[in-house]
């Protein structure tokens, strides 16, 4: 490389970082700066915004829900993707190329597309078993299901299934055992991932909670955003920093799962069109 | 290895499993397909039937009542926004991958850009509609600064809530999803294709135009391609962010969906829908044959 070229490239690159930090950070600064502003031109600064957040009922009730949900839609994630992963792939390997279709569909079928054939399902649910927003859930299940299956793969694939569940199963164990005292635990990081991942996905979702007429976190964040804009930024921030440290720790959690099986190293999500959270 | 000496031995066939009956291990399966089917299967075959189905009978008049101008004006929006946020966050994101592939491959730079971009690539909704708002909203942080020195941005009018806002948050989400996708193409390039090319006689002009360029052209088209698809299909972003005025699809669906408005009319929202399904449908499809032609070269 000639030392012009070397010179050229690395003005290039200072550019580039520079504009695209800024791009990126400037906007997350703002939401801070916002939310301390005072009351008027010259007013010093504040944390008035933050501390009314308490004084907000539905607000707290909304952020209750929609913790409830994280966690109501991880464990049913779990319970319905774990076993069935580890059962096709010991028993019924013909199957997976049809399972992995159908859990990376939610990434090509726009959220928007599938609220508006959910909404009939939703209707009836409501009508005839229960009107709660906790029926979210259901839904919640098929958006992160993409998301979890990778992070569950990954894991599935970093372990011998096989000699695992035959040990197990040699010494007299049931299946319910093999999958969850046995397999389960040999693969806690991708368990914690695909947790992880489901929960900053929920707490971010707002198309389905919206056009059903539930009220979670960010349908109440938005409300809120008309009447009292200061505030709503503030819990915008929070709930933002909140996914921001669970994304961080997968960001570490993920590299180390990367270490054990590094041809699954690659994209965290690569394609992740379809835009659940948008 | 089994002796395959002679073929006309016949050995007794291992009796298959379970016979004829239904067989059992299927069942294992079961909970998830039944799943699967009520919540992901179910709603989009909902939409396909029900873009075709009237009060009474199969009809095609919810697909002809797209024929409407403010249907068709809400589709040549959407398009608009998608494929300027996708040219945009193609090439800003082209760039910034450039800048960091052409860096230390195990450096702490490369490690803290992917991991921001697999964190910003999910970032949406109402969350950063907000953080725009914050920043050049009428009394956004950059406004304000901007004002201070003389400058207005919004001279001639609050362009944040129209299609040119939309298209600037959306390359906040676009551009990392960029850097991802592409990225490990930028990777798979050699710099002994640029040591040949130099040795050949030609300069960095002849290398993008007959070496990179070419290269590089199926996996810059098909990442555009899904970044175009990412765009068509967010709402929430759009929702809490745009003016009542001009729609785009996703929120044209939700006025028909939700009767908030008044009109509320589910077989048009389906149609709206199937014709959003359509399209994402080419486009993706596009996008895997790109991806069949790049994996020949890079990988």
């Amino acid at each position: 490389m000639t030392r012009a070229r070397r010179l050229r490239l690395r003005v290039f690159r200072t550019i580039v970082l520079v504009l695209g930090g800024a791009f990126f950070l400037v906007p997350i600064g703002a939401m801070f700066e916002f939310s301390t502003r005072g009351n008027h031109v010259g007013a010093p600064r504040t944390l008035d915004a933050w501390t009314t957040i308490v004084t907000y009922p539905d607000l707290l009730g909304a952020i209750r829900d929609s913790l409830g949900l994280a966690a109501i839609t991880s464990v049913a994630m779990v319970v319905l993707l774990l076993p069935t992963m580890i059962w096709v792939r010991l028993r019924l390997p013909r199957l997976k190329r049809t399972i992995e279709f159908l859990c990376l569909l939610p990434l090509t079928i726009p959220a928007i597309v599938l609220v508006v054939g959910l909404s009939p399902v939703y209707r009836w649910m409501a009508i005839n078993l229960v009107d709660t927003i906790f029926l979210l859930s259901f839904a919640y299940v098929i958006l992160v299901l993409p998301f979890a299956y990778r992070a569950l793969d990954a894991g599935l694939s970093a372990i011998d299934v096989k000699t695992l569940s035959e040990a197990a199963r040699s010494l007299g164990a049931g299946w319910g055992t093999v999958m969850f005292r046995v397999i389960a635990p040999n693969m806690s990081s991708a368990l914690l991932n695909a947790c992880l991942l489901s929960v900053a996905l929920v707490l971010g979702e707002f198309t389905f909670a919206n056009l059903l007429s539930y009220l979670n976190l960010q349908v109440e964040i938005f409300q809120l955003g008309l009447a009292n804009a200061g505030t709503s930024i503030a819990v915008s921030v929070a709930s933002l920093m909140f996914a921001f440290i669970l994304l961080v720790i997968l960001a570490f959690f993920g590299r180390v799962r990367a270490r054990v099986a590094p041809e699954r190293a690659g994209l965290p999500f690569p394609g992740a069109a379809g835009g659940g959270l948008r | 290895m089994i002796a395959t000496g002679n073929p006309d031995v016949k050995t007794a066939r291992r009796p298959r499993e379970g016979g004829r009956r239904f067989p059992l291990h299927w069942i294992g399966a079961f909970p998830f397909l039944l799943y699967v089917g009520l919540f992901l299967l179910l709603p989009t075959v909902i939409v396909i039937v029900g873009a075709f189905a009237g009060k009474d009978g199969p009809t095609l008049s919810n697909i002809t009542e797209l024929n409407q101008e403010f249907v068709l004006n809400a589709f040549v929006a959407s398009l608009l926004v998608s494929t300027a946020s996708a040219v945009v966050g193609a090439v800003a994101g082209a760039l910034l991958a450039y800048a960091v592939a052409t860096g230390n491959p195990r450096g702490v730079l490369r490690r803290v850009v992917t991991s921001a971009c697999g964190v910003l690539a999910q970032f949406g909704g109402v969350t950063l509609a907000f953080a725009f708002i914050a920043t050049i909203g009428s009394v956004g942080f950059v406004t304000l600064w901007l004002q201070d020195r003389g400058l207005n941005i919004y001279a001639h009018g609050v362009w944040l809530t129209e299609l040119p806002g939309l298209v600037l948050v959306y390359t906040y989400f676009q551009i990392p999803l960029m850097v991802l996708v592409f990225l490990p193409a930028l990777d798979g390039i050699r710099p002994q294709w640029r040591e040949a090319t130099e040795s050949l006689g030609g300069g960095t002009w002849h290398y993008w135009r007959y070496v990179a360029g070419p290269l590089l052209a199926p996996a810059f088209l098909g990442a555009t391609l899904l970044l175009f698809a990412n765009a068509f299909s967010a709402y929430a972003t759009a929702a809490a962010l745009i003016s009542q005025g001009n729609p785009i699809v996703p929120i044209a669906i939700s006025n028909f969906l939700t009767s908030e408005t008044g009109r509320a009319n589910p077989g048009l929202a389906q149609a709206l829908a199937l014709g959003m399904v359509v399209i994402v449908a080419i486009v993706m499809t596009t996008y895997a044959l790109l991806q069949r032609r790049t994996s020949r070269w890079l990988r």
